[in-house]
């Protein structure tokens, strides 16, 4: 089974990272994955997106154009992604910064105020990581304990501190 | 019988290429004598441009690399960083180290490679037939200034010594010239001290020896000689023009 | 051994420390920048050297002068900067040293563009700079080759004392993949032609490619060329996929043989009989493998992020005994496999 993954918004909002972290599952899971990210002038202050494939044989393109699943924080990439998506697929939306709704039937659309849900809760920076705890509540591509293994191999020893703050954020976006 | 004259071991036995009169020869020998003076030539590397002393690897008895024109530098900073126990020196013309080939000049001295650059300023290309060279002095003819150099259109001469002075990598900026018995003297001593930076990690060192090309300047060895003492000196002073320890630079003199 | 997530870049600079490089010198530019800013990192406590040049040609030539002295030595570039060492590498090989070049190849020509292309197989396999010469060309498809190849790339040019290029993409070098790091020997056999000092124990030893005699540099030029002989009938490496039975070839290398296994893998579910081959080394080009995978083929496709230039190679190989046709997309465009697989199906594995 070929998971192909796009996530996407501004530089700063996380958007690697939470590619990274996914890929990072299925490294945990022993699973065949890529990671590529967009690079060049757009990764400095424009807009950010990264492809990532989870999946039980070897990876063809790692460039993702026609998702199953799209993670996405902002306007434009929305404009940019919605339409490529599978039918079948699955789009969580960060609904506090695109206040816009897909009319696709063929897809399935998660509107999460992820940005405000961050705030709230004191976890200012961190809807890219609610937006995968719903990802991973929809999905059974990665598991909750492999997330959290994922965290521990991403995270460097130092920051070690910052793996409960996700895993919390990870728990609040599973209970949208 | 008392030896009072030898061949310097460095120097190769071998006939040099040079054409009559031209000071490459002694400046080679100068080079060879201060390698042998200072027992170093077991763990020397040298560095040939391209130019008129482009065959100098057959001259030298340490090993030789022949670098790309104008490259000498770089080259020299490739060996000098993967083997810092190696004494590196490289021997470059005019147009080698100041035309094509400034950047790494400049460069390599802001680094403040510890390395020796031998300059030979005869403010020609000898090699190719004597075309313009970055040193070429004002109203000089030569193959591509056939009415002499003009500054408003080829631009003026570089004085290398004092560009160089202004970096702070630089150790040594000295120019000096052969053109009698007391300048060389003058020549080697500097040369000596060149090499004496480089075993003391001072930084960059550059001798600019000012060098005749009777060849190609169309004069006789002896009037290229006058040449050099009337047209090169005024317009490139001999002397000291940096001398310090570049790697502490408190210590600038 | 233990999965890595690496990218391509930080993956190939990682093995090229366990090959044993002592020496990288370089220059930025967009997409091999990681490869620079890992090793600027790691070199100095791996007992290494981490060098910014001024430019292309000094990074270049500073490794002629370390490689010079025997030591393992690196540089690496995108595109538009490995023409400016063409200079360098072209002395570098008349001068037989070793080295490693890495091209993280970008679109061109001129500044052209950041994304991912494979238009310098040419430049690569038939002119990397002036006179008669070659480099060793390995063609890395994933970051777990990225590793393997640089480590290789350094043994085999220390072997045949000549350049060797790991001639990847923009997507090899930013994707990150699992990757293991095998166990390397780093061993290294003398080399009695360094300029590493006489020791006043041996004659100097001399590195150069000037050859003013013209029946010198032609002998010189003669002793390379029955080196590259030797090396055409050993080293040349190619994958081959579903190529038994297949009427249909795909030729492809580096990322866009990735792209092209995807077209063929949905070909083969639809019933036509595709196959893939794929050259590890571009120079040498696998001749006798692609006449091996080719065997049953009535038509063969080139798929290459360019406008069309390893499929010179393909058709010399072949002879021109079987039709070559070509896809690509340029300029930083990667071709999709829905794509590949219309290619494959015009070339009548439809019915």
């Amino acid at each position: 089974m070929l998971n192909e993954i796009i996530l996407a918004g501004f530089g700063g909002q996380g958007i690697l990272f939470a590619g990274k972290i996914l890929a990072y599952g299925g490294l945990m899971d022993n699973k065949e994955i890529s990671w590529l990210p967009s690079y060049g002038p757009e990764m400095r202050g424009g807009t950010a997106n990264c492809s990532v494939c989870i999946s039980d044989d070897p990876i063809g393109s790692p460039l993702v154009l026609e998702p199953n699943y799209l993670i996405v924080m902002n306007t434009p990439s929305f404009d940019k992604f919605i339409d490529s998506v599978q039918p079948g697929g699955k789009v969580f939306v960060d609904s506090t910064m695109i206040d816009k709704k897909s009319d696709r039937d063929d897809i399935e659309c998660f509107y999460i105020p992820a940005s405000q849900l961050a705030e709230e809760n004191e976890m200012s920076g961190m809807a890219n990581i609610i937006l995968l705890g719903k990802f991973i509540k929809e999905t059974d591509i990665i598991s909750i304990d492999t997330l959290h293994k994922a965290f521990e191999k991403a995270i460097p020893p130092k920051k070690s501190h910052l793996i409960d703050v996700n895993m919390k954020a990870i728990q609040l976006g599973q209970q949208v | 019988m008392a030896v009072v004259f030898e061949k310097p071991h460095a120097l190769c036995d071998v006939n040099l290429h040079y054409c009559p009169g031209c000071t490459h020869g002694v400046i080679h020998r100068l080079v060879c004598e201060v390698i042998d003076e200072m027992g170093i030539e077991g763990n020397t590397v040298g560095i040939c441009p391209v130019g008129c002393s482009v065959m100098a690897y057959d001259y030298f008895n340490c090993d030789m690399i022949e670098a790309a024109h104008g490259r000498a530098p770089a080259t020299a900073t490739g060996v000098k960083r993967a083997r810092p126990d190696l004494m590196v020196f490289t021997y470059q013309g005019d147009g080698d180290l100041a035309a094509i080939g400034t950047a790494e000049t400049v460069h390599a001295a802001t680094r403040g490679e510890n390395i020796v650059v031998i300059f030979i300023n005869n403010t020609t290309y000898g090699m190719t037939g004597g075309q313009m060279a970055p040193t070429t002095l004002p109203g000089q003819v030569t193959q591509t200034t056939p009415y002499g150099r003009d500054p408003k259109i080829q631009g003026y001469p570089i004085r290398v010594c004092e560009m160089l002075s202004t970096l702070s990598g630089t150790a040594l900026a000295q120019r000096v010239a052969v053109d009698s018995v007391p300048h060389i003297n003058e020549a080697k001593k500097a040369i000596r001290k060149a090499f004496e930076n480089e075993r003391d990690e001072k930084g960059f060192s550059i001798v600019e020896v000012l060098s005749t090309c009777p060849t190609n300047w169309g004069l006789s060895p002896v009037e290229a000689l006058e040449r050099l003492r009337t047209d090169m000196i005024p317009y490139y002073p001999l002397g000291v023009f940096k001398d310090c320890d570049a790697k502490n630079p408190k210590e600038e003199k | 051994m233990e999965r890595n997530l690496m990218k391509g870049n930080e993956a190939l600079a990682e093995a090229a420390m366990r090959a044993g490089c002592k020496c990288f010198f370089g220059y930025p530019i967009t997409p091999q920048t990681e490869i620079s800013a890992y090793l600027a990192k790691k070199m100095q406590a791996n007992g290494g050297v981490f060098l910014q040049a001024e430019s292309e040609i000094a990074a270049i030539n500073m490794v002629l002068g370390a490689s010079a002295t025997g030591t393992r030595c690196m540089t690496s570039s995108s595109s538009p900067g490995i023409s400016l060492k063409s200079e360098g590498i072209s002395y570098i090989a008349g001068s037989d040293l070793p080295c490693v070049i890495i091209n993280v190849e970008r679109g061109g020509p001129g500044l052209g563009g950041i994304q991912p292309s494979q238009s310098d197989y040419w430049q690569a396999t038939k002119a990397l700079g002036h006179g008669d010469f070659q480099l060793l060309v390995f063609a890395p498809a994933s970051v777990q080759e990225m590793v393997d190849m640089v480590v290789k790339a350094f043994d085999k040019a220390d072997e045949y004392r000549m350049p060797a290029m790991i001639l990847a993409d923009g997507l090899l070098g930013q994707m990150m993949e699992p990757v293991t790091f095998p166990e390397i020997n780093a061993n290294q056999k003398p080399k009695p032609w360094a300029c590493d000092g006489t020791k006043m124990q041996r004659k100097h030893n001399i590195i150069n490619s000037l050859y003013l005699q013209p029946d010198t540099l032609e002998s010189s030029n003669i002793s390379r060329y029955e080196r590259y002989k030797k090396i055409k009938e050993n080293e040349t490496d190619a994958e081959i996929y579903l190529c038994d039975d297949a009427e249909i070839v795909v030729t492809a290398f580096g990322a866009t043989a990735r792209v092209a296994k995807s077209a063929v893998n949905t070909a083969r579910e639809q019933g036509i009989k595709a196959g893939l081959f794929r050259p590890k080394t571009l120079w040498p080009f696998p001749v006798k493998e692609i006449n091996e995978a080719c065997k049953s083929a009535k038509n063969v496709l080139s798929v290459e992020m360019s406008m069309g230039q390893m499929i010179d190679d393909v058709k010399l190989a072949l002879e021109c005994r079987i039709p070559v046709s070509f896809f690509g997309r340029t300029g930083g465009v990667i071709p999709k496999p829905s794509e590949i697989l219309n290619e494959i199906k015009k070339l009548g594995g439809a019915d």
